[in-house]
């Protein structure tokens, strides 16, 4: 198959879950439009949550979730021992996601908390480059398909994609958002990447930093920026906790006591 | 002879998430059969404590990638329960409208992507893209249009940005909103030959006798709060939750379990279909009558045609609120004033595969003390157990093959459309 008389691959992909709500998958099978072309750019060979079929040969491996038992690193390994090209997919997969709140609770509260007396093994999350070799990451939770497309365009092309260096304000002021910060909220606009055309901030919620830190985020301008607008450091400190790919901007938003917090 | 047959199912293919079948059977006799829950635990609730309510809808999203909006319109339900916030009619609206877009767009994923292919002998949709192209470019289209009702009210299709408690924090444009009319005017065409094509599926013919637990319509067919109800007579406030879903923890599973008037209960759109079927608008009573379905069905295979017959409700009452909005100023009254204090509520939603509770206790601060989750998929489980080991067991007695009964039961547990990450939030 030629395409701008480039050769193109059909590569064989298969599609893993470890802990998550399973959305970044579920982006596989939207985008309506183009979900007919985009399924025969690729050979999906393995996908339990669309496919009975299951084949180990395969050579790109998407990966979503993060790792949150020791039963999925075995998984992970193997899985990363047949794949070519292995992808964290999704912002579990490249931050652990929501997932790591639970990092900072007391295991057995949080344990008891739900499960009573009938504790259930789990282990602290874990994205996946801390469990294997990653080739490749695609933040956002959920994933953007449209980047999705691009991404594997490239890919079935032999050629490099690049993400935005760029912060998510870029693609707020292309599309006449009315920026958060203006409305006395807070936004993590600033210092996150764009790539997934600014969805959140358009909605209402500002951004949340699902995709991550854009290139060299200057986060003491940017913590200044929301202090002098009235945010203080707790809230900033839930926002920029929340997805888990802002661990040095949140070591930096320490002027206020803690929130309350459920540690025993 | 002590012929011995073994099913093991490691990840049921073509559900959300993860779970296991394994049954038993010797000389024609059922030794043993279960449906396990393998998913890792999430733990939401306990990161849900110390976090501020406003986060809560944002993050309980999160719980699942297929429903939530409808974790996030619970979630949002709760809070403003406690917090004793009405909010305006046209975010309600606006609300309910996003509501009938997800549960469009999750029933033809279950219909088309998940369902069809065992009817079909095949193991996904994939094959049908070179041999029925036609089929696959309808469910396609459908499901399309289904995603760009959520994403022009809800903001995303997949974790909403739009909603915000006390209402909403902005209303589609009117020209998105025409454009909606127009597409959602599309598919009761494609529902036709929807109709025709599962018209061909034979649905199996299995019945046990279930309590159906959903919200109770009083004027209407019911999506979001209000009292909920039970075929077996259970009638209670969606404040009293905890007194219908009773969780329990069992050694096997990692989701819970619950059990109402019986040792285990249904939840879904055969459970809404059940106690609500005098609600449904008239083009889906004439569906459900068309598959000789009809209150109270307790044969769980129907949950496949109960959920037709919603798409086709939905979609009636989805073009009378676009309809509505048309004529609404949208510019104003989209969210109601919030204060914070201290209190605790309850929200329920019926999200596509059933009731879903969201309870919250909130300190003075607007901060959350305690959190309470109660998925559909959860209280699922032990029904649909209790099915497979009936299941396996009339298999068993009829001598079918183990190729046979692992069909028929991945089929059983597939019916309910059991969304497993959910169930171990």
């Amino acid at each position: 198959m030629k395409y701008l008389n480039i050769a193109a691959a059909k590569p064989k992909v298969g599609v893993f879950s470890l802990t998550c709500c399973e959305g970044c998958a579920l982006q596989l099978a939207n985008k309506e439009e183009t979900l007919a072309a985009f399924l025969s750019a690729v050979d999906v060979v393995n996908f339990r949550e669309i496919s009975s079929d299951k084949s180990d040969d395969y050579a790109i491996a998407l990966i979503e979730g993060s790792i949150s038992r020791e039963d999925e690193v075995a998984s992970l390994k193997a899985i990363r021992d047949r794949a070519k090209v292995l992808v964290a997919y999704g912002t579990c997969a490249c931050f652990g996601g929501v997932n790591r709140l639970k990092n900072v609770l007391d295991f057995d509260w949080m344990n008891r908390e739900v499960y009573g007396e009938t504790p259930k093994a789990t282990s602290p999350v874990r994205p996946v480059r801390e469990v294997v070799p990653v080739d490749f990451e695609i933040p956002g939770c959920p994933v953007s398909k449209a980047e999705v497309e691009r991404i594997v365009t490239h890919l079935v092309l032999g050629l490099p994609f690049a993400y935005p260096v760029y912060p998510v304000c870029v693609e707020c002021k292309q599309r006449f958002t009315v920026c958060r910060f203006d409305l006395g909220e807070l936004c993590l606009g600033p210092i996150t990447r764009a790539g997934c055309n600014a969805p959140c901030p358009a909605g209402g919620l500002g951004c949340w930093g699902c995709r991550g830190p854009a290139e060299a985020p200057n986060y003491e301008e940017f913590l200044e920026l929301a202090r002098s607008r009235g945010i203080g450091d707790a809230e900033l400190r839930e926002r920029l906790s929340f997805f888990g790919g802002f661990d040095s901007a949140y070591e930096l938003a320490q002027d206020e006591p803690l929130a309350v917090r459920p540690v025993a | 002879m002590s012929k011995k047959i073994t099913v093991d199912v490691h990840h049921l293919a073509r559900v959300e998430g993860h779970g296991d079948i394994r049954i038993r059977i010797e000389s024609g006799k059922l030794i043993d059969a279960a449906w396990e829950v393998v998913e890792t635990p999430r733990f939401f609730e306990a990161m849900l404590v110390g976090k501020h309510y406003s986060t809560a809808p944002v993050l309980t999203a999160r719980i699942c990638g297929i429903c939530s909006i409808g974790h996030a319109l619970a979630s949002l339900r709760g809070i403003e329960n406690a917090l004793g916030v009405a909010i305006p009619d046209t975010a309600a609206k606006l609300r309910l409208l996003a509501k009938h877009g997800e549960t469009l767009q999750s029933h033809f994923l279950h219909l088309f992507f998940l369902a069809a292919p065992d009817f079909l002998g095949l193991p996904s949709v994939l094959p049908l893209l070179s041999t029925r192209p036609a089929v696959v470019a309808l469910a396609a289209k459908a499901k399309g249009i289904a995603n760009h009702l959520c994403d022009a009210v809800a903001g995303r299709t997949t974790h909403p940005v739009s909603f915000k408690v006390g209402g909403m924090s902005v209303a589609p444009d009117k020209a998105i909103l025409a454009g909606l009319k127009n597409e959602l005017a599309e598919i009761p065409e494609l529902l036709k030959i929807t109709v025709e094509i599962f018209q061909g599926f034979e649905i199996p013919d299995f019945a046990r006798e279930t309590e159906f637990v959903s919200l109770k319509g009083q004027k209407e067919y019911p999506w979001i709060g209000g009292r909920v109800v039970s075929s077996d007579g259970v009638d209670l406030p969606e404040s009293s939750y905890r007194e219908i879903t009773n969780e329990f923890v069992t050694e096997n599973n990692t989701s819970k379990w619950s059990k109402l008037s019986r040792d285990s209960y249904a939840v879904g759109a055969l459970a809404r279909f059940n106690n609500n079927f005098k609600h449904l608008a008239p083009a889906a009573k004439s569906i459900a009558d068309f598959f000789r379905l009809s209150p109270v069905s307790h044969n769980p295979f129907m949950h496949n045609i109960a959920r037709l017959v919603e798409v086709v409700h939905c979609l009636a009452e989805a073009r009378r609120l676009v309809d509505e909005l048309l004529d609404t100023d949208l510019s104003r009254n989209l969210a109601a004033e919030v204060t914070p204090r201290a209190g605790s509520g309850t929200g329920a939603v019926e999200v596509p595969r059933g009731i879903l509770f969201h309870h919250y206790e909130l300190d003075d601060t607007g901060r959350i003390a305690k959190a309470d989750c109660v998925i559909p998929t959860t209280q699922n489980n032990a029904n649909i157990h209790y099915d497979l080991v009936e299941l396996a067991r009339q298999c068993a007695a009829r001598g079918l093959g183990d190729k046979k009964i692992e069909l028929m039961c991945s089929m059983l547990v597939r019916a309910y459309d059991p969304c497993i990450s959910c169930s171990v939030h």
